[in-house]
């Protein structure tokens, strides 16, 4: 006999479970997008890519620093999120499991990658 | 595993997306989606760049040189155009997230805003960057 409420069934089993908290994060990072994005895009225009120490230099400017740094933090975010679902949605059996878990690591990757070289260029460990 | 206990073929499937026409609501759902996974591509080639930066002039010109050949070109323009489609149409979905812009009217509407911003940003910013502003 089940002397569990059907209340606490449903807080207990729901079907979502950690849903919500993968929604509100993909928003979050969506939010956080719309500035960074638009800050780097015109930066783009205006980057002195012709020239390596240049970009190098224009890496280390501190202000350019934090929000590159910003940017990848929640650009791979919100990119693992996103690729998640898309994997969710349409990879089924045994590779989704082995999609999931390869892009998991890819990103993971290409944070820490990122973020190497962000702290490099902010220090002036450059060649 | 479980395959065998849940999926039978024969049992009625729900929402039936085959029956549905292409309209501008449900093809710009799915544009947003494959543009999304083609910038989460354009953020492995961004981060790339970023750390041939910090890997010396030679990493860089290599990379740099690849994206400012023709297809490296092409390809940009095709990420500067899912970006700024991702990033309009990503905004109208926050407004549906709180409410707002639900009507049929108003949905088809910036269905079409969102279209012609991402068209014309795209052609602007490389208006914009050929001349090397």
């Amino acid at each position: 006999m089940n002397l569990q409420s059907p209340l606490n069934k449903v807080l207990g089993l729901g079907s979502a479970k950690t849903g919500s908290g993968h929604w509100w994060a993909q928003r979050l990072t969506a939010v956080a997008l719309i500035p960074l994005t638009i800050w780097f895009t015109i930066a783009l225009l205006g980057l002195p890519v012709g020239s390596h120490a240049d970009m190098v230099a224009w890496m280390a400017v501190p202000l350019n620093s934090i929000l590159l740094i910003l940017l990848v933090i929640s650009l791979v975010y919100h990119s693992n999120l996103g690729v998640q679902v898309v994997i969710e949605d349409y990879v089924h059996g045994g590779m989704k499991v082995a999609a999931l878990i390869a892009v998991q690591f890819g990103h993971i990757v290409l944070a820490v990658a990122g973020l190497y070289a962000l702290i490099v260029a902010s220090i002036g460990g450059s060649s | 595993m479980g395959r065998k206990f849940m999926a039978r073929g024969d049992r009625p499937l729900s929402p039936h997306l085959g029956i549905y026409r292409w309209e501008i609501a449900n093809s710009l759902s799915i544009v947003h989606r494959m543009t999304g996974v083609m910038l989460s591509l354009g953020a492995l080639v961004f981060i790339g760049w970023l750390v041939s930066i910090v890997a010396g002039a030679e990493a860089y010109e290599f990379v740099q040189g690849g994206l400012d050949s023709l297809l490296g070109r092409l390809m940009l323009l095709g990420w500067t155009f899912c970006f700024f489609y991702h990033l309009a149409n990503g905004v109208r979905h926050l407004f549906w997230d709180i409410g707002a812009g639900f009507e049929k009217r108003q949905a088809k509407m910036s269905g079409w805003a969102v279209m012609i911003f991402s068209v014309a940003m795209t052609l602007g910013f490389w208006t914009l960057a050929l001349q090397g502003v």
